[in-house]
């Protein structure tokens, strides 16, 4: 990884000055060990006109992943440093922050003894990063030293692989900035914004991050139109704990095994790419159409089926009717946060009775999951692909056998109607499949018929003349007479056991 | 019930059932624990004041008695659930406590057995003062013990012990022997081998026609079998006596095994002179019984005796097999009680009558887990399928079916049809009989939490919970349907480190460590970059849906007749988004398989096969972007630049020599990198630039391949290929090698070396025999890669040839991965061997569940 900061000089200002500022004799090549690698500090040019000072950063491979050995899968908080197939030793990233931070802490702090003078003044400035990783890529990185007062920010994307022009970019960044700007400044922008382009901490971070922040922030961070960004970026080391604790190692590794990178398997939770919720609160629509579904069906006992983060959970405690609340998720990520939301470890004794939280799979039947009330399949089997959903409906329609069941589903007619959303495109990116009111109908009332039950539909959200509601949903009740064999066949078993007690109990 | 007649003298034999629960009775100080030492083992007895210690640290303290019972009652009813012996030590004088000693017994379904002590007060206050803690003991304790057990002694048969030993006196004590009696149901010993035969139900002549079927001469079989009748031999047919004749006579010549049926039961009863409706076709025999009369008047009492003596179920073959009228669950085998036998005649039933006015049966097959095969009658059905380890052998003779006998432990089915509709069935043979419904479901319970899979070739492989809930949420959310999904490929173990200056792997440690393991003959197969993919081909829609039960979904991929197969990754997902394209992919292979006249040479209509599908990029696009090209970008970006701006401050003079001279190592490391992962990257449309190299069949119609020697295997994969038109079949190269002739090594070793010189990934060293043993009888590795010194960078990263970071790179630990991929193979042909033997689905499932969840196991990634 490396860089080189240029500036432009005079016999009076002669460029090579910038030695003094950096404390960095242009004359040497000087190294200087960091907690991550050697960083070096030389000057490929350095005459009254013109001076560069480049940092170069050896970072050793090997050692990044073996550091944090012992601790779980390399107990690295950033995942990718735990391969050594890691682009740390050539980008731009924290470590580089890092060494700048070791290597120029006087001209960071914006201390020089031999030119005092010099530090408070303007130079003409040119940085290069040559390899600088961008999430949010060009744009971002414009947005980001745009403001600063550079008078040029030249960022050009670097393509993935020449031989695969199909591939498109990398994510990472030339970067080149030029202008009138004080060194102290230029360092302190370089030090908060490289991390916080990459995004990706390499280390813990420490409390003493916030004030870090806001002493290389001075001057310039306050009236950034990115700080928001820039603050939360910088400070996404409380996120990537929580996320660190919660990380489904036994995912990660089942995605190692099969060649894909984690997202695509672990990622149940995952709430920014539902258009959904913006428009109008959908979500909250529908579950106050499930919770007075589940009320006039005068269930007390009932499943949340793919109870996800939880919301549906929570807002059946509010109601005290709902005697016995059982959420079931094939997610131990989405039960975990669900587990937070709901605040289970510090609910009250009756309160925590009535709710149950708990692996399990729609795929297999599930004694488990017998003589409840109700169940709710909220938004759960447009998840699943087409050819397992005969699976579902055993083990709800044919196993399970609530009295009611609730299914929503997207109405995909209705996708014409979301400004955000592309033509042709699911609302979200493991919807397998979208039905139209038609199709829904024609499989809830096959369901139905096969397994003796009555369906009704209900309209979610606001109901479209052309297309229709946004969400659908299925009311499932058993047919009359079944309820009664449904009610023999749950509990005649225990009947009988319970009158073979009685019985010896008599003859005891 | 019985009581051991009261002798004196020499030793008295007391008859103890092998599962009972055994219940001292005496006073304090009656030598119970004495008693429960010198006649039982240690563990088989639970004595009250052990618990009384347990909950209360004092094995005295009275006030803790409720708790000590608790615990006791509780150890007991474990100790029974699981079929062992128990016996209760406590004074047990007290009608109540042992009211619920019995009603334990009963809940677990075995026998309770009293043996009483019944020694005089002077020798109990002897033997209580001579212990320290219960010296205090008062007399009129002791006293009061006594006579509460003489009032209960006359009550005990009455209480429902079925066994009542009392031993009166010191001597009596002192001669006692018990002497363990096997349950009649108890028949393990028995290996067969066996022909079962379903309801007859007075079908004498299709019963002579199909025991002639299985050999039969005479009611014996010239080979030694025996034949065991599943019950309901009488009622609605036209001969039940000749049945009953033949049958009766079988057992008695002991070629032949029976346990009654409802049906014998009834005719049981109304032979005793008991008053039964003469419905459900007992009219019929009743008539043809009169007919016998004339002629053997005998008869009748005959009949009635063998009733009687019929055992409700057998335990057969080491336990493996079990036979019953109407199936039993697991909980009730080789058990003893009323609901037992009341199971086992006439089945659970939901306490519904369905529109016909018959009872609904329960659907107990469906649930049933069991490791024993359950082989039974009573329901109907069109024909005869294994279900979760269950067989039904009624297919309704008597209503014009077939009647149906299994071969065991053939479990070959043998069937001949009715000679004509003898009796009309109240209802249609219907398919909702268990085996005769579609989607036989999985459950939870099959796969969840911590569980242990037995397997054939490794013994017990255990699967810890977190590893389990992994698996679950990847098989649930992205594989494949789980009847397609039959197999799971294993992980495999990379050689040895090498100590060979530049290389990390090298094909020396491979050969090295199959000699040590005594295997001779290797061969090395040229190991394929690309993803790993399992495919099933049936030979059309029909046959998948015949085999696997797929195609019910209406809207199933692979169009209106369903998918005719698989292809899927390592971890179960489909291996290419697009239905349409799997299925062309399908189609190829189906092609050359028939080409190759395959289908006929393996006699099958389905094959499994393991695979590389290539390019790697196909598959692991996102990754290769991600993070291979992203780092061949950022140092090719880098690299560069820092390279110029070295020889700048160079020819400055500036002192960077040390520094530019590994930068242009690097400059040459990031190259090969770049070069290495791009040699697995190429541009695919369709499957135009798709290849596939076959590396195993695994299985077949009744057969796993898994243990043919790879020379064959190869021959056959060669077949393949070579009837390949389309180009997507690849052929794998291999080379054998001597691994105990030097020649042949280095030879081995120049193949590899000369291989992966022009940029190949390396190669696999399997045993040429495929599934090998080492001397001390464990499982070798079933392949060790090698992995080339240039793929190698794809791994361990671009600079890890530098000697330096090679040195410390060898220090990895392979332990774990060898171990892994050990039980991962057992696993992975445990799921073959029970896909071969047609188990059912939850049965091959949980092997290759186990495989998923063991590769989220903990191991460097690297390896």
């Amino acid at each position: 990884m490396f860089l080189t900061i240029s500036t432009t000089g005079s016999p009076e200002r002669p460029a090579t000055d910038l030695g003094f500022l950096l404390h960095k004799h242009p004359g040497k090549a000087q190294a200087f060990s960091t907690s991550h690698g050697t960083a070096h500090v030389f000057y490929p040019e350095a005459s009254e006109e013109r001076c560069t000072a480049a940092l170069l950063l050896e970072v050793d491979p090997v050692a990044l992943v073996r550091r944090g050995k012992g601790k779980g899968r390399g107990g690295a908080p950033d995942a990718a440093l735990a391969q050594y197939v890691n682009d740390r030793p050539y980008a731009a990233s924290s470590l580089l922050s890092v060494a700048m931070a070791a290597v120029f802490k006087s001209a960071l702090n914006g201390v020089c003894r031999a030119l005092p003078d010099r530090v408070q003044e303007s130079l003409p400035l040119r940085v290069e990063v040559p390899a600088l990783p961008a999430r949010g890529g060009v744009e971002l990185a414009r947005g980001l030293f745009g403001p600063l007062g550079w008078a040029r920010v030249d960022a050009v994307a670097v393509p993935l692989d020449e031989r695969f022009p199909q591939w498109g970019d990398s994510r990472y960044v030339r970067l080149v900035l030029e202008g009138e700007m004080r060194l102290v400044d230029a360092l302190r922008q370089l030090y908060v914004l490289l991390p916080v382009l990459d995004d990706a901490k390499h280390y813990w971070v420490a409390p003493d991050e916030v004030d870090k922040l806001l002493r290389a922030g001075e001057g310039w961070l306050a009236g950034h139109p990115e700080q928001k960004l820039i603050t939360s970026r910088y400070l996404s080391r409380r996120w990537g704990l929580t996320r660190q604790a919660m990380e489904r190692l036994e995912l990660v590794r089942l995605a190692e095994s099969d060649d894909l990178e984690v997202e695509s398997l672990d990622n149940a939770v995952d709430e920014t790419t539902d258009t959904e919720e913006r428009p109008v609160p959908l979500a909250e629509r529908r579950r106050e159409a499930i919770l007075t579904a589940l009320r006039s069906a005068g269930a007390a006992r009932v499943l949340d089926l793919g109870c996800g983060q939880g919301q549906l959970v929570q807002a059946l405690l509010k109601d005290a009717r709902f005697t016995e609340i059982v959420g079931v998720d094939v997610s131990m990520r989405a039960l975990t946060v669900a587990a937070r939301r709901l605040k289970l470890d510090r609910m009250g004794e009756r309160q925590a009775g009535r709710v149950t939280l708990r692996q399990g799979s729609l795929s297999y039947t599930d004694r488990q999951l017998k003589g409840y009330d109700a169940a709710v399949l909220s938004e759960v089997i447009e998840h699943l692909d087409l050819e397992r959903l005969p699976a579902l409906e055993y083990a709800v329609f044919g196993a399970a056998r609530p009295r009611t069941v609730l299914v929503t589903t997207p109405n995909v007619e209705y996708n014409v109607r979301w400004e955000t959303l592309p033509a042709g495109h699911v609302r979200h990116g493991d919807h397998r499949f979208e039905w139209t009111r038609a199709e829904f109908g024609a499989w809830a009332r096959q369901v139905a018929g096969r397994h003796g039950y009555e369906v009704d539909f209900l309209p979610v959200g606001p109901d479209d003349p052309e297309v229709g509601p946004p969400t659908q949903m299925a009311v499932f009740t058993t047919a009359a007479a079944d309820t009664e064999k449904t009610h023999g066949k749950t509990h005649g078993r225990t009947d009988r056991e319970s009158g073979e007690k009685t019985k010896e109990a008599k003859a005891a | 019930m019985t009581t051991t007649p009261r002798t004196t003298g020499a030793t008295r034999r007391l008859p103890v059932t092998d599962l009972s629960l055994v219940v001292l009775i005496g006073a304090t100080g009656s030598g119970k624990s004495t008693f429960a030492r010198a006649h039982f083992k240690p563990t088989e007895v639970i004595s009250s004041d052990f618990c009384r210690g347990l909950v209360a640290d004092d094995e005295n303290d009275q006030s803790a008695s409720k708790d000590a019972f608790d615990v006791l009652h509780h150890i007991a009813g474990k100790r029974l659930a699981a079929g062992r012996l128990t016996v209760v030590d406590a004074t047990n004088v007290q009608s109540e406590s042992r009211k619920q000693l019995v009603r334990l017994a009963r809940e677990h379904d075995v026998l309770p057995i009293a043996i009483v002590l019944d020694v005089p007060e002077e020798v109990c206050l002897a033997r209580n003062a001579q212990r320290p803690d219960r010296a205090g003991m008062p007399r009129h304790v002791v006293r009061r013990h006594r006579s509460e057990l003489h009032r209960s002694l006359r009550g005990l048969e009455r209480e429902g012990f079925r066994k009542v030993h009392v031993l009166r006196g010191e001597e009596e004590v002192a001669a006692a022997e018990i002497v363990l009696e096997r349950r009649y149901n108890d028949l393990r010993h028995l290996s067969g081998p066996f022909d079962i035969v379903g309801d007859i139900h007075g079908c004498s002549s299709e019963l002579d026609t199909l025991l002639g079927k299985l050999g039969y001469v005479d009611g014996a079989h010239p080979e030694g079998r025996t034949a065991v009748f599943v019950g309901d031999l009488v009622d609605r047919g036209p001969d039940s006596p000749g049945v009953l004749r033949r049958v009766m006579s079988m057992v008695a010549a002991g070629n032949a095994l029976c346990v009654p049926g409802n049906h014998e039961n009834k005719l049981g009863r109304y032979l005793e002179g008991r008053k039964v409706q003469h419905t459900h076709g007992l009219a019929e025999t009743v008539e043809q019984l009169e007919r016998e009369d004339a002629e053997h008047p005998e008869f009748r009492k005959e009949v009635a005796e063998f009733i009687d003596g019929l055992v409700s179920h057998y335990v057969l073959d080491g336990g493996k097999l079990v036979v019953c009228h109407a199936g039993l669950p697991e909980k009730y085998h080789g058990r003893t009680s009323g609901r037992v036998r009341s199971h086992a005649l006439y089945g659970d039933t939901t306490g519904e009558t369905d529109e016909f006015g018959l009872p609904v049966r329960y659907p107990w097959a469906e649930e049933y887990r069991g490791r024993a095969a359950v082989v039974y009658g009573h329901t109907p059905t069109p024909t005869a399928s294994w279900l979760n380890n269950t067989l039904c052998l009624d297919t309704g003779a008597v209503f014009g079916g077939r009647m149906t006998a299994l071969r065991w432990p053939e479990r070959e089915i043998v069937d001949v049809p009715a000679e004509r509709v003898w009796y009309e069935p109240v209802k249609p043979l219907t398919t909702e009989a268990p085996g005769g419904r579609e989607g036989r479901p999985l459950d939870l319970a099959d796969v969840q939490g911590r569980r242990t899979v037995e397997t054939r070739h490794m013994g017990r492989v255990a699967v810890r919970e977190e590893n389990a809930a992994a698996a679950l949420e990847v098989m649930s959310r992205f594989a494949v349907d789980p009847r397609l999904l039959a197999y799971l490929p294993p992980t495999m173990a990379p050689t040895a480190t090498s100590r060979e200056k530049g290389y990390l792997e090298h094909p020396a440690e491979a050969f090295a460590q199959y000699r040590a393991d005594g295997v001779t003959r290797v061969v090395c197969e040229e190991k394929h970059m690309g993803s790993r993919a399992v495919a099933l081909v049936c030979r059309d829609a029909d046959a998948a849906r015949a085999r696997f039960g797929t195609g019910g979904a209406p809207h199933a991929a692979g169009g209106a007749g369903g998918p005719t197969g698989a292809l899927y990754t390592r971890t179960g997902r489909p291996f290419l988004d697009d239905a349409a394209l799997t299925e062309t992919v399908l189609d190829r292979l189906r092609t050359a398989v028939t080409a190759a006249g395959l289908w006929e040479e393996w006699d099958t209509d389905w094959v499994l096969l393991d695979a590389e599908l290539m390019p790697w990029s196909l598959k692991a696009g996102g990754l290769l972007r991600s993070q291979y090209a992203a780092v061949g970008a950022a140092s090719g970006a880098v690299l560069p630049v820092a390279g110029e701006a070295l020889a700048a401050a160079a020819a400055r003079g500036v002192d960077v020599g040390a520094l530019a001279a590994r930068q242009r190592e690097r400059v040459v490391d990031a190259a090969a990198f770049t070069d290495a992962y791009r040699r697995y990257c190429w541009d695919t449309e369709e499957l135009d630039g798709v290849r596939i190299a076959p590396f195993q069949i695994l299985a077949v119609q009744g057969r796993s391949l898994a243990a043919v020697p790879h020379d064959e295997q190869l021959a056959w994969l060669d077949r393949l290929v070579e009837h390949d038109p389309t180009g997507l079949l690849q052929v794998t190269r291999r080379l054998v090698v001597d691994t105990g002739d030097e020649a042949s090594v280095r030879s081995g070793t120049d193949w590899w070396l000369e291989m992966t010189g022009r940029g190949g990934e390396g190669m696999v060293v399997k045993p040429l025999g495929a599934l090998v043993r080492d001397a001390g009888g464990r499982l070798v590795q079933p392949g060790i890669k090698v992995r080339g010194r240039e793929y190698l960078r794809i791994i361990y990263g671009p600079e890890y040839t530098r000697p330096e970071n090679l040195e410390r790179l060898r220090s990895r630990f392979l332990g774990h991965k060898r171990s892994l991929a050990l039980r991962e193979y057992a696993l992975g042909l445990e799921a073959l061997d029970r896909l071969a033997d047609g188990e059912p689905l939850w049965r091959v499932h949980e092997a290759v569940f186990a495989v998923l969840a063991l590769e989220s196991e903990p191991v460097d990634p690297r390896l």
